[in-house]
């Protein structure tokens, strides 16, 4: 299956860095770029349909409201914008690379993905869908059709970050995504957290999620720390130290929940 | 989708192609092997670098990720299309005139990716600018000339540059028009019809014997291998390496691999065969063993040596000595001490090595990206057991070189397999192939220590360095050389102690790569000059002051320094010093109270480097001409790998000869018709093939003169099919049909050669180099304390060059210097066998790069063309000091290693126990 193709090549790019066959893959591909269904963006008052090949720049450049912005700041982020105008949403989450940059986003909305194949279709919570690193609960023979994204509720904004050692064309060292909601008196509503390059997929932070629940901003804050981020299981390597992505972690979760928490208090309960 | 072949329509630059094509066959290869349209290059095949962007339906794509299968009626742009189109000339131009080119190489890609850009949002903010360009990486200029390209051609407002003007004057870049439009060909844009193509079989392990088996009856089994080649092919000596006496390289391994990616055997053929072959279907068995990884391990002995002939695994040990070091460190009241890691540092120029090669008769043509054609040459000939004038090496256009380009690469193989199958050959190195197979900067680990005497004044100084020279010498000794002369930094010091080991490990060979082991030398040095500075209580640019060089004053080696600018240097940086850190300690104390993790820092570094090979002899010959048509030629041997040799040359022939440039015509080099210009390397072509081009302008002038019985004052004017002299107010005409013409057409020559006098160092005496350059920049940081991530905000450069040439030349130099020096400091670092590619080993892309403010100062050299020197080198060398000084002054943490990576600077604040 082929949509976008930024990762047809790069994989023969792997087998050939122990020298050996430059070229091969396994076929026959199909491809899904042009299928009308795979290709809509269709925003409803009970959330945001995205079609497995809508691209980064179309998600960027579709006008979402202002609860998506997390996503939006994704796509901003994948690649370069030469990236972005080819790469889709569908083929970012089938590669399943634990540093996809739209799986925290998603996995923070709670997305679902639906799935389809001869034998029928079939829905899925993104987080049974990315099984770890390049695995997911693709069945032989199943494309991914779209991904659906509920509305989380008036009054529901949303944050991606991003950390690298260089601004642009930087795989994460930690990617995150935070969607909050929060109470007239300034309490934590609702929160989900995810985050990325963590771990063998993008993950919830669940067990911290709960915590956070019903605290006020400050006081959740300082509850975020390395210790509570019992879901990653980061690792050492060329990008940074496993100790660091965790306290990385712990410390852009802090600034994006500061930071949410002050555009919320802006915003009101708007919906938009 | 099957990989049978398929028929495509589409349109390319508004025509409509029909092809049949592989369907999985890339755009990029679609457009440069299919189409010829080679303004399209190709980096990375992976998305990592843009150098192959063009247009589909409108918008911006890497051309080397899209598959044939996608394109049916689709509608491609590339920058050939461009010259049709009123705002893609418009950003050519723009390009041009803004200094916004160098080597070229990322230039098509920029161009188009800025042509996406304007055509969706005519009048675009800066920050939409990086955004829109920030997929392209470009290794030459530090991107801020490209960002003024494009605002330039946004707002329809191009500087104009004056075509001519002599020595001084910014006239715009001669060779640019090709670079911008993508006429230009690259090592792997051009190769004779019908060329066979040839891939290098390398070893995937770090150390390990080898055996083949029956290679006749492999090529049997695959009709498309023409042939096969080894180590027993090789005709004359399977041995290179750039010292005469350490040739320990072999062309092709003999039953043994140093390092992972060596070559191992050569595969002719068919394209498609030649890349189909597995390493399991060759007879070919690997027996690894355990590698060496680092010097430590290496001196430890534990393991066998890499070569056998060198049982400590010490490749050379460059010592300089002078004074009594040891007492005063023993017995100084201050003393401070420092020890600093550096890694592999890639090139990642983004043209890949590439080139082609085919006999005629007894003697052998190579084209290829190089940045020394005549070494080349001399290296293939020993190779191939011919005198070197059966071979010539035609250089094609360099794609970025930084010292990378000075070793062989493709050479040696394509003119082995086209001398013994006696058939034109090609090959291009994919980016793995040349990240894991080049060489790199040499990992140096560093102890420095400095005493200060009674009255204040640093006056001992200990460096001791280990450089990691990996598999093959390449060019260990010359960094184990350079280094101890360059340790005291540009400092009056009378007490040295300074030794630099160059140590063979089983890593990938380390060379050359701008500075020569400098670099990493005033990352120490310069962090232990502020450190006493620091101790002292004294401001870190007066204390320089006080122990700058000057015109005049010895070296530690005694010799006279002719040309010194490095106090007006320092003297430029002071209001902006002054000004940057006040203002820097007002913001912390604010951001403590106010429990923000950021910090400001400002930094400073000081440097110097000798110009041209290390008391060594490096001449430069030149030879120009006087046309019959009365156009003046310059034969020029000197390759431009962007630095902008083909620009200033011809200003100092101008300016010698008394002509406006644009009478004057240039060749490429070629070393069968060019005179031997040296390297392009240790910042040696304005200064030394500059002094051979002026001296041979001034021949040539002289000659005319003599002619025309004319005055030393006189004019020069051209006119069709003369020459016109006057002369206090008296006209003489040449008539140039009735002079013989040479070969060449050339009626009237004029030579120059010059070779920079140079002494050995010995007992502490001697006189190195020619020229030396010297400089000094400052850096604003922010460092972001609970994250461990710095951020450059400004970088100050003020450079003694003696004479800037072409100012905007000289300033190119400059930002990319620092934007290297940017990516040495904060990101950059090779490990063998897990960052050969470009997501993997991260360079500075456009969100990267501070404000950068130049200040040229032009200390003359008495020797030097028009007084110049060089400063290719000299611009990368303080900044990374520069910026680990800031860190330090925003932190108060040194960090043990470069580069400072986010995680290891968030470690030692920890360490040091501030950050929140």
């Amino acid at each position: 299956m082929v949509a976008g193709a930024t990762d047809l090549y790069p994989l023969d790019a792997v087998r050939r860095a122990s020298w050996d066959v430059r070229v091969g893959r396994e076929l026959p591909l199909l491809d899904v770029s042009r299928l009308p269904e795979l290709r809509e963006i269709r925003l409803s008052p009970s959330g945001l349909r995205l079609g497995a090949a809508v691209t980064f720049s179309e998600i960027a450049e579709a006008g979402l409201p202002d609860w998506c912005r997390a996503l939006v700041q994704a796509a901003r982020e994948v690649g370069g914008r030469q990236i972005q105008n080819r790469a889709t949403i569908g083929g970012n989450l089938c590669n399943a690379s634990p540093a996809a940059d739209s799986a925290p986003p998603l996995l923070a909305f709670e997305a679902e993905v639906e799935l389809a194949s001869v034998a029928g279709r079939r829905r899925l919570a993104l987080s049974r869908f990315l099984l770890g690193n390049r695995k997911t609960a693709l069945l032989p023979g199943e494309l991914l059709v779209a991904i659906d994204i509920p509305h989380p509720g008036p009054g529901t904004r949303s944050l991606f970050s991003k950390l690298g050692a260089r601004r642009h064309l930087v795989i994460s060292i930690v990617s995150l995504a935070v969607v909050l909601r929060l109470e007239a008196s300034g309490r934590i509503d609702r929160v989900r957290l995810a985050v990325g390059a963590c771990a063998p997929t993008a993950v919830r932070l669940k067990s911290l999620e709960e915590e956070l629940s019903g605290l006020d901003v400050g006081t959740a804050e300082a509850r975020i720390a390395p210790a509570r981020l019992v879901e990653l299981a980061p690792i050492d390597d060329v990008r940074a130290s496993a100790t660091y992505r965790l306290e990385a972690t712990a410390e852009l979760l802090r600034r994006a929940l500061r930071e949410l928490a002050a555009v919320a208090r802006c915003a009101g309960g708007s919906d938009r | 989708m099957s990989d049978e072949p398929m028929v495509l329509r589409l349109r390319v630059n508004g025509d409509p192609v029909t092809l049949a094509v592989d369907p999985f066959l890339r755009l990029s290869e679609l457009l440069r092997e299919r189409l010829g349209l080679f303004g399209t290059k190709v980096g990375c095949e992976a998305g990592d670098c843009g150098a192959c962007t063009v247009l589909l339906d409108g918008a911006q794509v890497c051309a080397c990720l899209v598959p044939a299968f996608q394109l049916g009626d689709r509608e491609v742009t590339t920058i050939e299309g461009l010259t049709r189109d009123p705002l893609g000339r418009r950003l050519q131009q723009a390009f041009l005139a803004c200094g916004a080119v160098q080597c070229g190489i990322c230039t098509p890609g920029m161009i188009m990716a800025a042509y996406d850009l304007l055509r969706r949002i005519p009048h675009p903010s800066r920050e939409q600018i990086e955004t829109a360009l920030g997929g392209v990486l470009c290794r030459c200029t530090g991107y801020l000339r490209i960002l003024d390209a494009v605002l330039a051609a946004a707002s329809g407002r191009i500087p104009e540059l004056p075509p001519s003007g002599g020595v001084g004057v910014r006239i715009a870049k001669r060779d640019g028009l090709g670079k911008v439009t993508g006429q230009d060909r690259f090592g792997a844009d051009a190769a004779p019809e019908d060329a066979l193509w040839l891939r290098v079989v390398r070893s995937p392990h770090a150390r390990a014997r080898f055996e083949l088996g029956d290679l006749a009856a492999f090529c049997r089994r695959h009709p498309g291998i023409r042939a096969v080649f080894t180590a027993k092919d090789v005709p004359g000596r399977n041995r290179f390496g750039i010292y005469p006496d350490v040739k320990d390289q072999p062309v092709l391994a003999e039953g043994e691999v140093r390092y992972r990616g060596e070559a191992v055997l050569l595969l002719v053929g068919d394209r498609d065969a030649v890349e189909a072959v597995r390493l399991a279907d060759l007879p070919l068995t690997f027996m690894p063993s355990d590698a060496i990884t680092s010097p430590a391990q290496a001196l430890a002995g534990e393991l066998p040596p890499v070569h056998a002939d060198r049982p400590d695994n010490v490749l050379v040990r460059g010592t300089f000595r002078t004074g009594d070091a040891a007492h005063l460190l023993a017995s100084a009241p201050l003393r401070a001490s420092l020890e600093l890691e550096t890694s592999f540092v890639e090139h990642a120029y983004i043209e890949p090595e590439a080139g082609w090669a085919r006999r005629l008769g007894e003697r052998i043509e190579i084209g290829v990206t190089t940045q020394t054609p005549y070494m080349d040459r001399d290296e293939v000939a020993a190779i191939l057991g011919l005198a070197p004038e059966q071979v010539r090496i035609l250089p094609t256009c360099c794609g970025g070189g930084f010292g990378g380009k000075l070793d062989l690469s493709v050479q040696p193989f394509l003119a082995l397999a086209a001398w013994l199958s006696n058939a034109p050959v090609r090959m291009v190195y994919d980016r793995i192939e040349s990240m894991a197979s080049t060489t790199k900067r040499h990992p140096a680990h560093i102890r420095v220590e400095a005493a200060v005497d009674a009255s204040g004044r640093m006056c001992a100084l200990r460096f001791s360095g280990t450089f990691d020279t990996g598999a093959y010498a390449s060019w260990g000794p010359t960094v184990a050389g350079r280094v101890p002369l360059h340790a005291s930094g540009p400092y009056r010091l009378a007490h040295i102690d300074a030794e630099a080991l160059a140590v063979y490990t089983n890593n990938t060979p380390a060379g050359a790569f701008r500075g020569f082991g400098v670099p990493q030398t005033a990352l120490a040095v310069e962090q232990l000059v502020d450190e006493l500075a620091l101790r002292l209580g004294r401001d870190p640019l007066a204390f320089r002051l006080d122990h700058a060089l000057r015109r005049g004053d010895p070296t530690p080696f005694g010799q006279r320094l002719t040309s010194c600018g490095l106090v007006p240097c320092l003297e430029a940086l002071a209001p902006a010093w002054r000004e940057l850190r006040a203002r820097s300690e007002a913001m912390n104390a604010e951001a403590r109270t106010r429990g923000d993790a950021r910090r400001r820092g400002v930094g400073l570094a000081a440097m110097w480097y000798g110009c041209g090979n290390t008391a060594m002899s490096n001449p430069s010959e030149i030879r120009v001409g006087l046309r019959r048509d009365g156009r003046f030629v310059l034969f020029n041997g000197v390759q431009d790998i962007g630095q902008g040799s083909n620009t200033v040359l011809v200003q100092i022939l101008a300016s010698a000869l008394g002509v406006p440039e644009d009478w004057i015509e240039s060749t490429a080099a070629d070393t069968a018709l060019t005179r031997d210009a040296g390297k392009t390397s240790a910042s040696r072509q304005t200064y030394v093939s500059g002094r051979a081009t002026e001296l041979a302008g001034r021949d040539l002038r002289a000659k005319i003169l003599r002619l025309a019985n004319a005055g030393p004052d006189a004019r020069i004017v051209a006119e069709p099919g003369r020459l016109v002299v006057e002369d206090r107010g008296l006209r003489h005409e040449l008539w140039l049909e009735r002079l013989a013409a040479d070969a060449d057409g050339i009626v009237l020559e004029g030579l120059g050669r010059f070779d920079p006098p140079a002494r050995a160092v010995e007992d502490g005496c001697g006189a190195p180099y020619g020229a030396y350059a010297f400089g000094a920049q400052l850096a604003e940081v922010e460092v972001d304390l609970g994250l461990g991530t710095v951020r450059v905000l400004q970088v100050h450069a003020a450079h003694d060059v003696g004479r800037a040439i072409n100012p905007q030349q000289v300033e190119g130099q400059i930002h990319g210097g620092i934007v290297q020096g940017i990516g040495l400091a904060l990101m950059e670092e090779y490990v063998p066998g897990r960052s050969e590619n470009l997501h993997d080993y991260l360079i500075p892309t456009v969100g990267d790069v501070p404000t950068i403010v130049v200040h040229l100062i032009e200390d003359p050299q008495p020797d030097g063309p028009f007084g110049a020197k060089g400063v290719g080198e000299p611009a990368l060398i303080p900044t990374a000091p520069a910026i680990l000084n800031a860190i330090h002054h925003a932190t108060g943490v040194r960090p043990r290693k470069v580069p400072v990576l986010p995680h290891r600077l968030r470690a030692a604040l920890l360490a040091h126990g501030e950050p929140p």
